[in-house]
């Protein structure tokens, strides 16, 4: 899916593998995300299903699905040997996930 | 300048991206990659302490309701700050290497880990004197 094919004209790779390393980070930060948001979700489930526990859990599935996006388009961006760099829109929206979250798991602790 | 001011001064190009194009030149794009990766690794560790403070709350019950909310709640914070600081960074990294100046240092890094220390060490005095329950 994220192996595009050099396009002609591309210049050579470059055997440092900097856009491979990049992309493998944005998986291992999409991982990271998985994990906590299964944790957020199942702490609104834990309160139980009545109430505020489901729509809790749809919040954290939802702010997943935005981390998923966010990381699935830069992930695409990389696939050239001279990717442009990341955008200030989707570092703010990836870090606004986390916050989201942790925000979200305040609302419930409390 | 003192840190904050500093920060401030990062926190302006948030809303104004376009700013940081128009100044100095673009550099190497793989110095940009190796700072996008140094702010994944950022919120990464961001996200672990969110998780964490979620952990912290769901799996330990026998935890004092108060030791629990509290450590959860810092756990909880300092992942958002964490993210929050991540974006902060990058931007004037990537701000410095367009103007070729000299990349921005922080404290934030020893301060968290103090931070993370003082957890652990608020865990082990939790176990030790049995504050359960």
């Amino acid at each position: 899916m994220d192996r595009v094919t050099p396009v002609a004209g591309d210049e050579a790779r470059d055997p440092g593998l900097q856009p491979e390393r990049t992309r493998l980070a944005w998986r291992r930060t999409t991982l990271a995300c998985t994990v906590a948001a299964v944790l957020a979700a199942r702490q609104g489930l834990h309160e139980g299903l009545s109430g505020a526990g489901l729509p809790a859990a749809g919040l954290s599935l939802l702010v997943w699905l935005a981390f998923l996006g966010v990381a699935h388009r830069r992930i695409r961006e990389l696939g050239p040997a001279r990717p442009r760099p990341l955008g200030l829109g989707a570092a703010a929206a990836a870090a606004a996930c986390t916050v989201a979250l942790a925000a979200f798991g305040v609302g419930v602790v409390l | 300048m003192s840190e904050f001011g500093r920060s401030l001064r990062g926190l302006r190009l948030w809303f104004a991206p376009q700013r940081i194009r128009e100044e100095g030149e673009t550099p190497d794009y793989r110095f940009s990659l190796a700072n996008e990766r140094t702010f994944l690794a950022w919120l990464r560790t961001g996200l672990a302490l969110v998780g964490g403070g979620f952990a912290v709350d769901q799996f330990l019950p026998d935890l004092r309701a108060g030791v629990r909310v509290g450590v959860a709640l810092a756990l909880l914070a300092a992942g958002a700050l964490c993210a929050l600081r991540a974006v902060n960074h990058w931007v004037r990294c990537e701000r410095a290497m367009r103007r070729g100046e000299d990349l921005p240092v922080s404290r934030f890094p020893a301060l968290l880990g103090l931070a993370v220390g003082l957890v652990a060490v608020a865990m082990v005095l939790a176990v030790v004197f049995g504050w359960t329950g």
